[in-house]
């Protein structure tokens, strides 16, 4: 059978045909949808989860492999990272099962902070790698990715980027290959699953000895394939760009890879003997390109193309043709004229969202704020300007915790979401607890991961799968059991309620203290409340309720008589309901007009 | 078979990848490869959405070269103007006039492009426009919600695929609510060209 499905749907349905039995993961763009389409479309076969973060996913598919059940891992590239400590020691364990993490890159920046090339991790881990394609190769090797895992008892990456991820093309269906182990009592095998200084000596020579017969197999393994074409030209690419430079080069011949490590030096080196030149295309680093240099053989790669962004058609083009690299098909040409400066349309928060007020707040009180991973980073762009740091998810507790280090004098906060707080955030603020740092942590909790497309996370009583219980851990305890001192839980739709409990918070001088912004994402409580309305008569057409930077608050058609400015208004269909321009209006002349909402969102 | 390619382009919340999901099943049971590519932004809604849909025999890059696209699918006029380094010279825009600001013009931080001015863009850079307020013709049939499916009724209107195919996409991907709606709005996009012509 034949569907059309998104890389993400592929990898969803290859963990189905794989026999995987443990789907885990924590949300990142573009990896966010494999786990939401197992449970979709196979979530009476499969177990899926949303972890924590990506370490704990990690080392629970770990445990679940070494029980005998074969088990999928996915993230974002960025989350390989937080999970690469417990990925290296798996690669010296392997497991009784098959064992598949799913990485997926973000070459171009889409909705990352890095642009990190995961294929590093292959070498540094010395994990086998596949890089799909399309769709029918990411499904396809999920498949593979278990059944070389099992083969070589060792953990396989599957490597995707946004372009395979959201991507769509048509797939050949299978039939489920189901795990023959059944499960027993827990291997007590300390000398393969026990990492000890002892123990590792060993693995590691074992897995060396593994990668040479893996090496060996990535030389006649269909998964890498040499196209003969014309001899003048020998390209050498993986994954998804192979689509790409058979756009641009329909008749060259190329060596597509679909393992990627270990790469395969006897084909490698058979293709390299075919023909006259070589060129490496491959997006971000030169990992392919530094590895077949270091084979002795003479290639052009980097000094072709640039490191960074994409590789797409276009680009391949452009920088071949600077680079003097004759291209033989021809390209449709036009002059185009296109028009300069044409208005953005920059994600804001949505109407009815709960981080507003606070960073309204911010920006009014003009406080130096350390900012993490969420939807509240757009608290960085106007009209707030009210987010001045952002790294790594969790970062902003350290970073605020190093303000307090280097003693500025002035009070500073940091803001945190729910989601990026259980992710880790817990162990910063242990760090503040324990050395007594001042500073105030804003915890946004809005109870949903919403940024990454509203999924669950330990704060709420609710899970991936419907219908699956879960139990909720109360952030406002936890923060004190860990012993802050001051802790205060707002109403994160009252600007007086969140100023008030920030002023109590910066107050507190002995250690950290932490305020809790409560009120759920509109997307959570899908509960648009009657929209709002500016009375014209009262209007003095100050422009105070675009401060809190909400769409749903627009310039009317109305002139001021004395100023000659434009009023305001609210746009019914984009309106929630939530109050917060009302609060802010000098002159009280936003009022709701209690007629049943007619958002569009909705 | 001859090779199409299509360019979406809209704001978020207005059904724009749906639309190309339609596109891409057509395409694949009138027997053409097909490969779409969608940059869908952050999960917040009203920003910029994009899909790229290709139709050939054997379609390798799921983005096509620039000037190269046949159809530009615009649900909104300012988006319409985003990507014009992709057309074809004799490509055709189906463009819904409905404006919806960016809060940066809603605010007065920025000017919407005057009507006449967009039109200009897109003259220059393909052969013929299909204009038409999609949005309101949609409100009339009950609920902007078809617009998407009106427009690619619309552009069906255009392509050599026959009506029960695109039936059989669009069951495939409408809610079974609002199913009857969504072939209505087809059909009113269908004749809508047919008639102006
Ligand atoms: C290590 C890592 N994993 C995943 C992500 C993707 N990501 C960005 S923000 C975010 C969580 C946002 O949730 P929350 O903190 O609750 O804030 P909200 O968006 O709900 O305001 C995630 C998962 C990332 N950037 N880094």
């Amino acid at each position: 059978m034949k569907e059309i499905l998104s890389g993400n749907e592929a990898i969803a349905r290859g963990a189905y045909e794989a026999g995987i039995q443990i789907a885990v993961g924590y949300p990142g763009t573009p990896s966010s949808e494999i786990i939401e389409n197992i449970v979709k479309r196979y979530g009476d076969t499969i177990y899926a989860e949303w972890s924590v973060n990506e370490k704990v996913a990690m080392d629970a598919a770990a445990g679940a492999a070494y029980s005998g059940k074969r088990a999928l891992v996915t993230t974002k590239q960025v989350g390989m990272n937080v999970l690469s400590d417990s990925l290296l020691y798996t690669v010296y364990t392997g497991a009784e099962a098959g064992l598949v993490v799913l990485t997926a890159d973000d070459p171009g920046l889409f909705s990352s902070q890095n642009e990190q090339d995961n294929r590093w991790y292959s070498r540094l881990a010395k994990i086998p790698t596949l890089e799909p394609a399309d769709s029918q190769e990411a499904k396809d090797f999920i498949v593979q990715g278990i059944q070389l895992s099992e083969q070589f008892d060792i953990p396989v990456l599957v490597r995707s980027v946004m372009r395979v991820s959201h991507s769509k093309s048509i797939v050949t269906l299978g039939e489920r290959k189901e795990n023959p182990k059944t499960i027993g009592p827990f291997p007590r095998k300390p000398e393969k699953y026990n990492c000890t200084a002892s123990h590792a000596r060993h693995m590691h020579v074992k897995l060396e000895e593994k990668l040479k017969t893996i090496q060996a197999f990535a030389d006649t393994s269909h998964l890498n394939r040499i196209e003969w074409g014309d001899r003048e030209l020998g390209i050498i690419t993986s994954g998804v760009v192979y689509t790409y430079a058979r756009e641009v080069f329909p008749d060259a011949s190329i060596l597509k890879l679909g393992m990627s490590y270990p790469i395969p030096k006897g084909m490698i080196l058979e293709f390299s003997k075919g023909v006259k030149q070589l060129l490496v295309i491959e997006e971000l680093d030169p990992v392919l390109e530094e590895q077949i240099r270091a084979m002795g053989i003479a290639v052009r790669g980097k000094d072709v193309f640039p490191p960074y962004f994409e590789l797409l058609p276009d680009d391949i083009l452009k920088y071949c043709r600077e680079a003097g690299i004759s291209i033989r098909k021809s390209f449709p040409v036009k002059e185009t004229v296109k028009p300069q400066n044409l208005p953005i349309r920059s994600p804001v928060f949505c109407p009815g969202c709960p981080h507003r007020s606070s960073f309204y707040l911010f920006a009014k009180l003009k406080l130096p704020v350390a900012g993490d991973i969420g939807c509240y980073n757009l608290g960085t762009l106007p009209p707030f300007k009210a987010q001045h740091t952002m790294g790594s998810m969790g970062a902003s507790i350290g970073v605020l915790h190093g303000m307090a280090l280097a003693d500025i004098p002035e009070d500073r906060v940091c803001t945190i979401g729910d989601s990026t707080f259980f992710h880790a955030g817990i162990p910063p603020l242990v760090n503040m607890v324990h050395t007594g740092t001042r500073g105030t942590v804003i915890i946004m909790d809005n109870s949903v991961t919403a940024m990454t497309g509203h999924q669950d996370h330990p704060g709420v009583d609710w899970s991936v799968v419907p219908n699956r219980k879960a139990k909720a851990v109360d952030i406002e305890s936890l923060v004190k059991a860990i012993g802050v001192g001051f802790v205060k839980t707002v109403n994160a739709f009252s600007i007086k309620e969140v100023e008030e409990g920030l002023k109590e918070c910066l107050a507190y001088k002995d250690g950290p203290s932490v305020l809790i912004t409560k009120g759920p994402c509109i997307f959570v409580s899908r509960e648009p409340k009657p929209p709002y309305r500016v009375d014209q008569d009262i209007c003095i057409a100050c422009g105070t309720c675009f401060k809190v930077g909400c769409p749903g608050n627009v310039l009317s058609d109305v002139k001021h008589p004395k100023t000659g400015k434009f009023k305001a208004a609210i746009d019914p269909t984009l309106c929630n309901g939530c109050g917060v321009c009302s609060q802010v209006c000098p002159v009280k002349a936003i009022k709701p007009t209690g007629t049943a909402s007619d958002s569009v969102q909705f | 078979m001859k090779e199409i390619n299509f360019l979406i382009l809209g704001v978020g919340g207005q059904g724009t990848i749906l639309a190309g999901d339609v596109l891409s099943e057509a395409g694949m049971v009138a027997g053409y490869d097909v490969k779409k590519s969608d940059i869908l932004g952050l999960a917040i809604r009203s920003g910029s959405v994009t899909s790229f849909i290709r139709w050939g025999t054997q379609v390798h890059s799921p983005v096509p070269p620039k000037n190269s696209i046949d159809y530009l699918v615009a649900f909104e006029p300012l988006e319409s103007l985003r990507m014009l380094d992709y057309l074809k010279s004799d490509s055709t825009v189906i463009l819904n006039e409905y404006k919806i600001p960016p809060v940066a013009v809603s605010t007065g931080q920025a000017t919407y492009p005057a009507q006449e001015e967009i039109l200009r863009y897109l003259e220059q850079n393909s052969s013929r426009i299909i204009r038409l307020n999609a949005t309101q013709r949609t409100q009339e049939l009950g609920s902007v919600k078809v617009l998407n499916i009106f427009m690619i009724g619309v552009l069906a209107s255009l392509l050599p695929v026959s009506p029960s195919v695109w039936e059989a996409a669009i069951k495939k991907f409408a809610p079974p609510k609002f199913l009857d709606l969504n072939l209505k709005a087809f059909y009113k996009g269908y004749e809508q060209y047919v008639k102006a012509k």
